[in-house]
């Protein structure tokens, strides 16, 4: 059992290239190599189509025009282009505040601490205890200088789905430039840019089953809205955005955003049976706490404390699974997550969590098994926690008076 | 038949071995390098065994390579990095930077500091004397390219260093063009930062790295999940990065023979060139061994040969060649290079880059050059029938 | 993170887990660390007459670096006088696991313990004597 590969249940770190994606990167790579900008010869131009046509599948997933989409490096560097890049754009004439939710990806929330050093001012607001943004509490925040907010459809550690419907209108209410990371959300959230109240959205290829490295940024056109470039060179992406695109990775990401339109709907369903099925399973442990809203969630998230087992040493004792605690991102220090802190949640709940996300090939086989192991580990580990045996000798653990260390 | 491909320069195909390494990446082999399990940590090895492999090639540690996604990130990560944390003074690039090198330093300007531009003579090498001038205000940082993408000189960065050091200036160096094509050593060029790119020596789009001092207190120019010691957040592209690693590896072990193979299909080339009576920019002057860059008068020596029309006429007898820089394809514009250095704007405006590789032969080189001389034959006879 | 396989081997076949009667007179307990911090390792010692531990049990909430330290302790706690027990560093501790220097905390928490169960048992000592 110890000896089989992992079952990889980390789907929102990275997902797996998906094969017919891998199958047409590849001829980019060998036979059609070629620097898209360069317009002297066919290969360049062979680039350079493959690379539109690919900008073409990426709109038409999420509702845009071509001319909206920015090619990036990835999700980190559209949410920097369209904060950075707007936030400067717009400061001296609506101000330098900037509205965003605690729970944000390191990315944005790091990106508006640097626009802090530069001078801005910024409110974190922090979400409801189930992860969603209370509306009121939003619009309570923004400010008459407020220039730029920026609220993640879906949130990479607990899945929960914003109402970016209404927190747009707000904005737009508002005057408020409204920036989404949507780098979780694609083929798992319909999107529709025509119809949502949203001028910038950030995109990632490797979250939805397409290549690292590449990604993009939705700038609206009407109304037309500006950024500053963030890197600077040959004028590549109208000016936006320089630098040689990699045609493979451009190619890997219109594939894979092709796939997820004409295929989320029925894959979907097929994982919220099996995230319900590892649901079920799991709640047959006691104390468990599901963390975040249940309903306003993608299918794919499944984020579970397991109290009073502490989280490194759980992953430890599952390296039949690979899953995370806390985020891919920050899953590297020792501190508990900052999302789940956000959430109210104690620091030893926090320590306790575990991230499933489910994807394009979990099986039922993979849940059952995962059940099974997690079962017997939190059992082992329970046997070895002082915090159960008080618990079960009926010891209020947060009362208890522990020393500093 | 497929074109036979004179464009290295711009991009150069990958190389089998370098597929072979990243395909397992590509699709099996897919965690994110910062996760903790199994998929992790393959991953987060095959990047670091990369990091090696680029800092061999550079002559530099492993922990001085910070991996961004291009050269032109690795530019304006340099630029923007290094002088954002220094009281605003001059930022030094040479005439004949590419863009992304020189443009972020002329967007530094809304931000206090102050763009200038070192000159170069008409063999494109730094002049020193005007560098000189120029160190003689406050200096944040002086960039100049190891060696140039459009005619292939070569500067002598160590001692450009050594002033820009005596002036207390930071000093980087583009050395996109150079390596896998002249010994790149980090510590010898005495330099603070140094730009590497993957998909110019036969690694794949989509990987570059800056080569840092370690002392050196750069800005980030993405800020996130603080991978690459908190230099450069971003999921790490693993596969990208592998197919770097690799690739500079391959690259090392051919230097000897890339010098010796393009330098004899070039000497060939610019021999058939001077028989034609063409200008070949920069040739007396040190380059790297597989770039020319040249232009045609007509023999009158006053009306020059249109470079758009040569590179069609060889486009349609299947050769692919730059006319210009890949990136200033796009505008038309004369090369600000030879601009630079002094030539003509019509001349300038006629300019065809032949940059070669090692899949190359001299039957290709013999080819081009008669397709050359038809096609540069019936045009001077166009000229001299509309006189 | 990579661990020791020393570190492997005490976490998959952790030696010593369980309590021993807290009531016991001739029972140490110490408990240290914090839920909030991540740790929380409970060691308890039986020492006899003659001043040397008989028994050590543990219980740890933490990760795989904390689990190893405590069940390594409560191997090395068996036969020692509480003076030698005292005298345990943490350097010992890290330098046996080979743990990586993010995981030293484990290896004081460990001392810690130690340090709170003899305390704990000479306290009982002191107050049987004061009580005799």
């Amino acid at each position: 059992m110890e000896d089989r590969n992992p079952i990889y249940l980390d789907y929102s770190a990275t997902t797996p290239v998906d094969p017919r994606v891998a199958d047409v990167m590849i001829p980019y790579l060998s036979e059609h190599y070629g620097n898209p900008a360069s317009r002297s010869h066919p290969y360049g131009w062979t680039a350079e189509k493959a690379v539109e046509n690919a900008r073409e599948e990426v709109a038409k997933l999420v509702g845009a025009d071509p001319r909206e989409i920015v090619w990036t490096s990835g999700a980190t560097e559209s949410n920097n282009l369209a904060i950075k890049g707007a936030a400067n754009f717009y400061a001296n004439t609506k101000g330098k505040h900037i509205l965003t939710i605690a729970t944000e990806h390191k990315a944005v929330i790091d990106a508006v601490r640097e626009l802090e050093r530069q001078g801005f001012t910024a409110t974190y607001l922090e979400p409801e205890p189930n992860g969603l943004v209370d509306l009121d509490k939003f619009k309570a925040a923004i400010q008459p200088d407020t220039v730029l907010a920026s609220v993640m459809m879906v949130n990479n550690e607990i899945g929960v789905i914003q109402d970016i419907t209404a927190i747009g209108n707000i904005c737009r209410a508002a005057g408020v430039i409204f920036h989404v990371d949507a780098a979780q959300a694609t083929g798992k959230v319909v999107i529709d840019l025509e119809q949502l109240p949203v001028d910038l959205m950030s995109f990632s290829a490797h979250k939805t089953y397409g290549p690292k490295g590449i990604g993009a940024l939705y700038v609206r056109r009407k109304p037309r809205i500006r950024i500053e470039a963030q890197m600077h060179g040959g004028g590549h992406e109208r000016g936006m955005r320089s630098g040689t695109l990699a045609t493979h990775q451009c190619v890997g990401m219109g594939e894979a955003f092709r796939l997820a339109r004409l295929e989320m709907a029925t894959e979907n369903e097929r994982i919220r049976m099996l995230r319900d099925r590892l649901l079920t399973g799991l709640q047959g442990i006691e104390e468990t706490y599901v963390n975040g809203d249940l309903e306003h969630r993608i299918p794919h998230n499944l984020n579970i404390s397991f109290n009073y087992v502490e989280g490194e040493s759980l992953i430890m004792a599952v390296k039949g699974i690979a899953v995370s605690s806390g985020s891919a991102c920050t899953s590297a220090s020792l501190e508990p997550s900052y999302v789940l802190r956000a959430l109210g949640r104690s620091d030893e709940l926090a320590h306790s969590s575990i991230r499933f996300s489910i994807g394009r090939f979990t099986t039922k086989e993979d849940v059952d098994y995962t059940i099974d192991l997690m079962k017997s580990k939190i059992e082992k580990l329970r046997e070895l926690s002082p915090l159960w045996e008080m618990f079960k000798d009926g010891v209020d653990i947060s009362k208890v008076q522990w020393a500093a260390h | 038949m497929s074109p036979v491909y004179l464009d290295h320069n711009s991009t150069t195909a990958l190389k089998t071995e370098v597929l072979e390494a990243m395909l397992p990446f590509m699709v099996h082999q897919h965690g994110n390098a910062t996760s903790q399990h199994s998929f992790g940590r393959t991953a987060r090895a095959a990047v670091e065994h990369a990091r090696e492999q680029v800092a061999a090639a550079v002559g530099a540690y492993a922990n001085q390579i910070v991996f961004t996604a291009s050269g032109t990130e690795a530019n304006n990560f340099a630029v923007r990095g290094i002088c954002a944390n220094l009281q605003p003074a001059q930022i030094l690039t040479s005439a004949i930077e590419h863009p992304c090198v020189s443009r972020p330093a002329l967007a530094m300007q809304a931000g206090g500091y102050k763009a200038l531009s070192i000159a170069v003579d008409s063999n494109c090498s730094i002049n020193a004397a005007h560098l000189q001038k120029l160190l003689q205000a406050p200096t944040n940082l002086v960039s100049v390219m190891l060696a140039n993408n459009e005619t292939g000189a070569i500067q002598d960065i160590a001692k450009i260093a050594e002033l820009a050091r005596e002036h207390k200036a930071y000093m980087h160096t583009d050395a996109v063009q150079a390596l896998g094509k002249i010994p790149v050593d980090f510590f010898a060029l005495n330099v603070h930062a140094m730009t590497v790119s993957s998909h110019k020596i036969g690694g794949p789009l989509g990987a570059g790295a800056l080569v840092l001092d370690k002392r050196i207190d750069i800005q980030p120019l993405l800020y996130g999940g603080g991978q690459e010691r908190g230099l450069r957040s971003g999921t790490e592209n693993v596969a990208a990065i592998v197919g770097f690693g690799a690739a500079c590896e391959l690259a090392m072990n051919n230097l000897v023979a890339f010098d010796t193979q393009t330098e004899s299909l070039r000497k060939h080339l610019e021999a058939g060139l001077s028989k034609l009576n063409a200008v070949i920019f920069g040739h007396h002057g040190l380059r790297i061994p597989n770039t020319s860059f040249f232009a045609f008068n007509n023999l009158d020596g006053e009306t020059f040969l249109d470079g758009e029309t040569l590179v069609t006429a060889l486009d349609k007898a299947s050769f692919a060649v730059a006319s210009g820089s890949a990136c200033s394809s796009y505008s038309g514009e004369p090369s600000h290079v030879l601009l630079a250095m002094g030539v003509p704007e019509d001349l300038a405006k006629g300019a065809v880059r032949v940059s070669f590789g090692m899949t190359n032969t001299l039957d290709q080189v013999q080819h081009f050059l008669k397709v050359l001389a038809q096609e540069v034959a019936r045009l001077r006879n166009l000229i001299a029938i509309a006189a | 993170m990579a661990y020791s396989d020393k570190v492997l081997d005490h976490y998959e076949n952790p030696r010593n887990v369980g309590s021993l009667d807290k009531n016991d007179p001739n029972v140490g307990t110490g408990m240290v660390g914090a839920p909030a911090c991540g740790d929380v390792m409970k060691l308890m010692i039986k020492v006899n007459d003659s001043g040397i531990i008989e028994d050590a049990k543990f219980k740890t909430y933490g990760c795989g670096s904390a689990i190893a330290s405590s069940s390594l302790v409560t191997e090395w706690l068996k036969g020692r006088t509480i003076d030698q027990a005292y005298a345990i560093k943490n350097s010992e501790i890290a330098e046996e696991l080979a743990l990586p220097p993010v995981k030293i905390h484990c290896s004081v928490l460990a001392e810690d313990a130690i340090k709170a169960a003899v305390a704990d048992i000479k306290a009982k000592q002191l107050a049987a004597k004061v009580a005799a």
